[in-house]
């Protein structure tokens, strides 16, 4: 077993694995960069070690000096958290040189699933479903017509060399796909310099749902039950659950051994998840792989008993997986929040700025993973991310009543947060009855929130409250006053999640 | 004690008589007992009647916000007896300065002096950290003077305009 582990990470999942570390009498190694050098992760771990500017290009991302960390504290293993360098074949080759074990799959695996084409040829060859379609680019109109007919309406036209919605076309009918296909092309060829179109079919409204596996390094792979998480906004999870309310036992069994089979095709080993996309009549298509432990893991550990950074510690270090496919239970229902310095009445741009009061929520099936602390400055340079709140369950309307007085009891008060957010999801009638789908998030927040007027008697104890804390004066004060930025609507966005950016910038090199 | 108390923009009159921790309030002549524990800095526990509650007190750039429980409320709390408050006093009918919050480039001035503003009117646009932000004006009123122009550099506390 490792005696001492490095965590190239930081925020609350660095917290998680240093605290994973401790629970089984591993040494924690914690990196920072300049603005961090406050953070919770650095003095929860044991060592701790600057690796420079904010910037994650020069901190977090940065892989000599990660490794020189490595070398100079003896750690004989490195887990890299999820973002950053988690999906980075270069550093899992980089760790494996340096004879530092890399807690994560082989690098080979991350490039059979990191590229989308590769990927779609390993699961043809594993027959694993994917969403129908053409492989290559359209050669033709004729071809066009004949695919779609084929696959049936509506269908989508996609650019081969690019995303974000450019040269993307939604087909419903025959005769609008002659001018889609040369509207799609002419605008791959504006927007990434190659007009070459593919075709899928349109799945409207899609379910996200996910596969969590879990594979050692002796052939051992199973799967852990799924996860649902199609409350998103900008293609960015904000609530997640497990189990999904619309999987019974069978798909489960389904899906979990596709999953298996996609994850073996690619010789992973270690936590994963295979992403699909689900149609309403419940058949499911392999969407893309993720080949690291995710941020919402929380919830498949409530359901399993599992602890999946313990086990990928343990299968990193060479052990077996310690049980069975019959032996995984799922049991009782979880529900993670996303805790972010949002502002959700101003378009949810980053609120940077000190945590002058944190009260934070317990009791009964409440799980808190977070990096912030009262006192604490939120720093800009990385992903808004605070905290996890999670609640479960026996089932789906406990664990959603648990959230919800939970999210009553959270207070953050310096900040703004998305907090308001939840309250609103987890009351909506749709999210409770399970009506979810890709769209979900985006349809509530089009919708005009109705201020319920306030309540005079708030009012009056807000009155009386005001008087009391000035009689009190300076001894009922806490830490507040500090200059906040206003931003408004109108103002350019915020360059949108650093390190994402720059990660992504690192998994394309 | 006699306090102007304005809440959500409302005002309201208050008087506080305290006796350890009761407090016998007049709220707009209407009178209300109290009994307050301050749990914690910035954390009151209110008891009236049989009802109980948490109030939270947020101040964050000059603004005080009051949670009752997940409620929120803007406040402002003004001493009719005394010009310095330990809160600070926001005193609605005199000018108010506009500050620059951080470091940085005014961008753009958005209103001529003597225009007439809005609570919550953009005044003027501050660009620091690759991000434009516009500094509005915290009340209803009249520019009297706008003390800096477009590619000024500020610092943080820097006062950018007044309004009164």
């Amino acid at each position: 077993m490792f005696k001492k582990i490095l965590i190239a990470n930081r925020g609350e999942i660095a917290v998680r694995v240093i605290r994973a570390c401790h629970e089984m009498g591993i040494a924690a190694v914690a990196v920072y960069s300049d603005v961090d050098r406050p953070a919770l992760h650095v003095r929860k771990a044991d060592e701790a070690y600057p690796i420079g500017a904010a910037a994650a290009s020069e901190s977090y991302l940065n892989i000599p000096k990660i490794l020189d960390v490595a070398a100079r504290s003896g750690a004989d293993a490195i887990h890299p958290g999820y973002g950053f360098l988690s999906e980075n074949a270069k550093f899992a080759r980089a760790c494996a040189e340096a004879g530092v074990k890399f807690i994560g799959p082989t690098a080979a695996a991350m490039d059979a699933m990191g590229s989308k084409t590769r990927a779609r040829q390993a699961m043809e060859r594993a027959g694993v479903p994917f969403v129908p379609g053409t492989s290559r680019g359209l050669e033709s109109r004729e071809q066009a017509e004949e695919v779609a007919a084929r696959i049936g309406y509506p269908v989508m036209l996609k650019a081969a060399a690019g995303g974000g919605g450019k040269g993307m076309r939604l087909v419903h009918a025959p005769e609008e796909l002659k001018s889609a296909l040369e509207g799609a092309r002419s605008e791959a060829e504006r927007s990434f310099g190659d007009s070459e179109v593919y075709l899928e079919k349109a799945i409207i409204n899609p379910r996200h749902i996910e596969m969590q596996v879990l594979a050692d390094e002796h052939g051992n792979t199973v799967y852990l039950g799924e996860r649902e998480c199609s409350l998103q906004r900008r293609h960015q999870k904000v609530v997640e659950e497990a189990p999904s309310p619309i999987v019974d036992p069978d798909m489960r069994k389904r899906m979990g051994e596709v999953a298996v089979r996609v994850a073996q095709a690619a010789g992973y080993t270690n936590a994963g998840t295979v992403e699909f996309l689900v149609d309403r009549e419940k058949n499911f298509y392999f969407l893309e792989m993720n080949t690291r432990l995710q941020v919402e893991h929380p919830v498949t550990e409530l359901i399993t008993g599992i602890d999946l950074v313990h086990l990928q510690i343990r299968i990193a270090a060479g052990e077996r997986l310690p049980f069975t496919q019959e032996e995984v239970v799922i049991r009782g229902h979880a529900i993670e929040c996303r805790i972010y310095a949002e502002d959700p009445d101003n378009n949810y741009f980053p609120s940077p700025g000190k945590i002058t009061l944190l009260l934070l929520p317990s009791g009964p099936g409440i799980r808190r993973d977070s990096g912030m602390y009262e006192g604490w400055t939120v720093p800009m340079d990385y992903d808004p991310l605070l905290a996890k709140l999670i609640g479960y369950g026996t089932d789906r309307e406990q664990a959603i009543s648990r959230l919800t007085r939970a999210l009553n009891e959270y207070f953050v008060g310096g900040i703004k947060t998305n907090i308001s957010l939840f309250r609103r999801i987890l009351s909506d009638p749709d999210f409770r009855a399970a009506k979810m789908d890709t769209g979900f998030l985006d349809r509530l927040l089009k919708q005009k929130t109705v201020e319920a007027p306030a309540d005079p008697k708030a009012i009056e104890v807000a009155v009386i409250a005001a008087g009391i804390f000035a009689t009190l004066g300076s001894a009922a004060a806490g830490a507040g006053e500090r200059p906040v930025a206003t931003v408004s609507a109108n103002s350019k966005p915020h360059a949108a999640s650093n390190w994402k950016i720059a990660a992504r910038k690192e998994a394309t090199t | 004690m006699t306090y102007d108390i304005a809440i959500n923009g409302k005002s309201y009159r208050l008087d506080l008589n305290r006796v350890g921790s009761r407090w016998s309030c007049r709220v707009d002549g209407r009178e209300v007992e109290v009994d307050a524990v301050l749990a914690r800095p910035d954390v009151l526990s209110l008891r009236i009647g049989n009802h109980a509650y948490e109030v939270k007190c947020e101040r964050v750039a000059g603004e005080m916000h009051l949670w009752v429980g997940s409620a929120r409320f803007a406040a402002e709390v003004r001493d009719p007896r005394s010009l310095r408050g330990r809160v600070r006093a926001v005193d609605d009918h005199g000018p108010k300065k506009l500050t620059a919050p951080m470091p940085g480039k005014i961008v753009r001035v958005l209103v001529n002096q003597g225009a007439e503003v809005e609570a919550g009117s953009g005044v003027v646009v501050v660009e620091a950290m690759k991000m434009q932000n516009e500094i509005k004006s915290p009340k209803r009123g009249t520019i009297q003077k706008i003390l800096v122009s477009e590619g000024a550099a500020v610092n943080a506390g820097d006062v950018l305009a007044i309004v009164e």
